[in-house]
């Protein structure tokens, strides 16, 4: 009887240890990246660091401005969502209420697909097809600009915008469409004005979560974007945040400034993603309390 | 025009954006897909799964890739398994607190939403260096385990979530002890949903390039033996093919790791979705 009280304390233990390793992954990253990343900017100056507009990491007398890849990023996620969100938002009305149900069967585990594609294939794809269109269509020297790095991201925002507004679509309650339908409105009418309204906050989420990623996003996009430190411009090439980062990470020596400026970026991106984090668990809050 | 033919037109219209954008996202798969395989298939030879790459015959093999692909898929799962299955059983079948629960909740949701990148920033930082643990497989596993927790804590508290609550008062009526009723009815009840977070786990691994590319490095040797392989720096599939694609500019292996991928990805999937509906099937039994 003893050992089994022990055995018992022990389980409980052991459970309660599993219990905490998620709160202190996010408290080892959260320190981590504050430990690593602030020093840098404490050196630079904030200022000069969030809003000078020259990144010359290597030359002899440096200089570290990163409000390039901020707003590379930026421009970045609204670009992927500006032709993300209507043709993934559509996508998840014909899933939840236009398509029979035999297509939806098929067209469903294609989104899931998508999803599942490793980015560095996307970047592949990019890399070859999208980035010499590009080129093609818009007569450019290079391809490989902000342009290409937004298209490749819509695709990759796409499944996240579709599997998360159609589960939202879904779980709108039958009463309001059949009223709707009722008042005498088509069906194609109660969609657009009953239920898209209703699954409001899902929908948004959805998008949310898309934007986290498209910030988040760094092998793809170093593939097809060009990486020289511009200030964003469609046909430019330009640099994110998250490509920042992991251009420069390879060569950089241990301990300089240039790497220690590597890790204030990943911090800067790490706040962005943090906020996004937030409101998305905001936004899926709101859903569920409705 | 009347109203009602406005009405009609306005319907049409939107109408037409649904069906367009749905086929727009099928067509943008499928030609992803045949791109894919049309360019990468044709290059999958048995030379290039079995060997590794030799400067001196000039040709590129990706053996080392596939195995240290499947070291990282082997020892990843072995760690987060236990830890997040764990902890989802201490979520659902131990804590009491309501406020601790949301508090593990939100953070598990923070991790998933962490980009692989600032995996790879602090995977670096954690246990290449401040460990010590070099750039190695070790290295790589244990950052992708933090990675791919907050899937099998998910999936593991939903199939919890799904066991009838008189399986358990069943149990401890009849006098079994907790950790017993936790071993022989709830761990039982729950297998699938544990398989299908361990298939999305692979998947994450399988995919995973940013954040291995500075903790497990790229090389592309074959170990002697476990020991070392877990020691030594080594690239995965979805690393080499970052590193072919872009460093090296040769597109055909690329290409044809690009077909192998997707293969594994649509394996992947299928197997979720059998798990998945094995998983269905049984509660409707209940």
């Amino acid at each position: 009887m003893k050992l089994k009280q022990r055995i018992e304390q022990i389980m409980n233990l052991v459970f309660f240890v599993c219990g905490m390793v998620s709160i202190a992954a996010v408290a080892l990253i959260t320190v981590y990246m504050v430990w690593a990343g602030l020093p840098a900017i404490l050196k630079i100056g904030p200022v000069d660091f969030l809003l000078g507009t020259v990144w010359k990491s290597t030359a002899s007398e440096p200089e570290f401005g990163i409000l390039p890849f901020i707003m590379t990023s930026v421009w970045g996620m609204f670009g992927a969502l500006l032709l993300g969100v209507p043709v993934g938002v559509f996508t998840a009305v014909f899933l939840s209420k236009l398509a029979p149900p035999k297509v939806a069967a098929a067209v469903r585990p294609a989104v899931e697909l998508l999803a599942g594609i490793p980015s560095v294939v996307y970047g592949l794809i990019g890399m070859i097809v999208l980035v010499p269109a590009v080129m093609d269509i818009f007569g450019l020297k290079s391809g490989s600009c902000l342009l290409s790095a937004i298209l490749v991201l819509t695709i990759m925002v796409l499944p996240n915008i579709i599997s998360v507004s159609e589960t939202a679509l879904r779980a709108v309650p039958k009463e309001y469409e059949e009223a709707s339908l009722g008042l005498g409105a088509t069906w194609i009418e109660t969609v657009f004005k009953v239920s898209i309204p209703a699954a409001k906050s899902g929908i948004v989420a959805g998008i949310v979560l898309g934007a986290g990623r498209a910030v988040g996003e760094a092998m793809a996009v170093m593939m097809v974007a060009g990486n020289v430190a511009n200030m964003p411009g469609l046909f430019k090439s330009v640099r994110f945040l998250t490509t920042a980062v992991a251009s420069e990470m390879s060569y950089a020596a241990d301990g300089s400034l240039q790497k220690q400026a590597l890790f204030s970026i990943g911090l800067v991106l790490f706040v962005f993603i943090m906020f996004i984090n937030w409101a998305l668990h905001a936004f899926l809050k709101r859903g569920e309390d409705r | 025009m009347s109203h009602s033919a406005k009405r009609n037109l306005k319907g049409n219209i939107c109408k037409a954006l649904v069906y367009g954008s749905a086929i727009l996202t099928v067509a943008i798969l499928v030609g992803i897909l045949g791109y894919i395989f049309v360019r990468g298939l044709p290059h999958i030879s048995w030379q290039l799964l079995s060997t590794k790459p030799s400067i001196i015959r000039n040709t590129v093999g990706i053996l080392p890739n596939i195995l240290n692909t499947l070291y990282m898929i082997v020892l990843t799962l072995l760690i987060a398994l236990p830890l997040g299955v764990g902890a989802a059983i201490y979520l659902t079948e131990y804590a009491t607190s309501k406020r601790f629960i949301a508090i593990v909740e939100f953070t598990t949701e923070t991790l998933a939403g962490i980009p692989s990148i600032i995996y790879g920033l602090v995977g670096m930082l954690v246990f290449v260096q401040v460990l010590g643990l070099g750039v190695s497989l070790l290295s790589g596993s244990l950052t992708l385990v933090i990675m791919i927790l907050p899937t099998i804590i998910r999936t593991t508290q939903e199939s919890l979530k799904t066991v009838p609550a008189g399986y358990r008062e069943g149990a401890l009526g009849l006098g079994a002890t907790k950790w017993y009723m936790i071993r022989t009815i709830i761990l039982p009840s729950c297998l699938s949903g544990i398989i299908t977070g361990c298939i999305l786990a692979v998947g994450r691994i399988v995919g995973e390039s940013a954040a291995l590319l500075f903790t497990a490095g790229s090389a592309t040797v074959i170990a002697s033996n476990i020991i070392d392989a877990y020691s030594r720096g080594g690239g995965t599939l979805s690393v080499a093919l970052y590193i072919y694609a872009s460093e090296r500019g040769e597109f055909e292996v690329a290409f044809a790791i690009a077909a192998i991928l997707l293969i594994l990805v649509f394996l992947i999937n299928m197997a979720t979705r059998f798990a998945q509906k094995s998983l269905n099937g049984k509660e409707q039994v209940k």
